[in-house]
């Protein structure tokens, strides 16, 4: 019998962007990619979910403060809280701050202008749902394009993330001004994940890169074992 | 309200406009570019309309990671 399909949902928000492309990456590394739109007040039954990026209720006031406060982001906190895979890609990272699933906040580029261009990341774990596809160290090439990118958090909270281990990604050449150079950050738990990188932009060479399919690929092999073992 | 980024957190913003500012001559330091947030709200005292902004601020208006915020009351 074929492994069956995970199922991974994706949110759109109004004002999401690349919420077709995750949906489109995603199947094309073999998840049954499920649409979840934000009034949505519970899940489908999923295996992990994606928040992807865009510009959710325009940027207004913070970026990702409104869509916090979506029916579908109060759904994914709880299914967060539960132990839930959850990847949040740029606004979704922006969302997943706000929303308290992941600490610090993203502050305005300290350039003030939009990057949009391909960065080397280098992976600092390899033992996540999320990076299980990588190795320790090694260096991955993944868009970013984003206004609001710089990665920011206390002294005190900066160490603590890397006591214990909570960064995973980090530009490996300035990109943003964020502290630590910090990409991407998960939660204590390792359950949560979220990155300004658009790995989802990145799943063929004809794209320029087929890095991002290591992060997507890595959460399809994890949601699939959870598939497996609630069967 | 007003909300303004916390001290000690880099503002570009503010960089930007304080250098703007010397090239026209002024002399200024110390810029933080923030925001108004004007609201109507029911109450019937200036401490009752204080208390809901402040809870507004506290579950949306402001991230106190990286802003502060004022409230003024009027009229």
């Amino acid at each position: 019998m074929a492994s069956p399909q995970p199922r991974i949902g994706v949110v759109s928000y109004p004002g999401s962007q690349d919420d077709r492309d995750a949906l489109w990456a995603l199947a094309a590394l073999d998840a049954e990619a499920v649409p979840v739109w934000h009034e949505q007040t519970a899940l489908p039954d999923l295996d992990a979910v994606v928040l992807p990026g865009g510009f959710s209720y325009g940027d207004y006031l913070r970026c990702g403060a409104i869509a916090r406060f979506s029916p579908a982001t109060a759904a994914v906190v709880e299914f967060a809280g539960a132990g839930g895979l959850v990847l949040g890609i740029c606004n979704g990272f922006q969302v997943l701050c706000e929303a308290g699933l992941l600490p610090g906040v993203l502050l305005r580029n300290e350039s003030l202008r939009f990057v949009c261009r391909d960065v080397p990341l280098v992976v600092e774990r390899d033992d996540l749902p999320f990076t299980s596809r990588c190795a320790q160290g090694q260096t991955i090439v993944i868009p970013v394009k984003h206004g609001d990118g710089r990665w920011f958090g206390p002294p005190e909270l900066v160490r603590e993330l890397e006591a214990n281990r909570q960064v995973v990604l980090r530009y490996g050449e300035p990109c943003n001004g964020s502290v630590g150079d910090i990409a991407g950050i998960c939660n204590e738990r390792g359950n949560v994940f979220g990155l300004m990188p658009h790995p989802e932009h990145a799943v063929d060479p004809l794209l320029g890169s087929a890095d991002g399919a290591l992060i997507l690929a890595s959460l399809v092999d994890a949601a699939r074992e959870r598939a497996l073992s609630v069967v | 309200m007003l909300v303004r980024p916390k001290q000690g957190i880099l503002d570009p913003q503010g960089a930007a406009v304080e250098t703007a500012l010397e090239h026209l001559g002024f002399s200024v330091g110390g810029a933080r570019v923030g925001k108004v947030v004007d609201l109507e709200v029911d109450a019937s005292t200036a401490d009752d309309a204080r208390a809901q902004v402040e809870k507004m601020c506290e579950q949306l208006l402001a991230n106190p990671l990286m802003e502060s915020y004022e409230v003024e009351i009027h009229g």
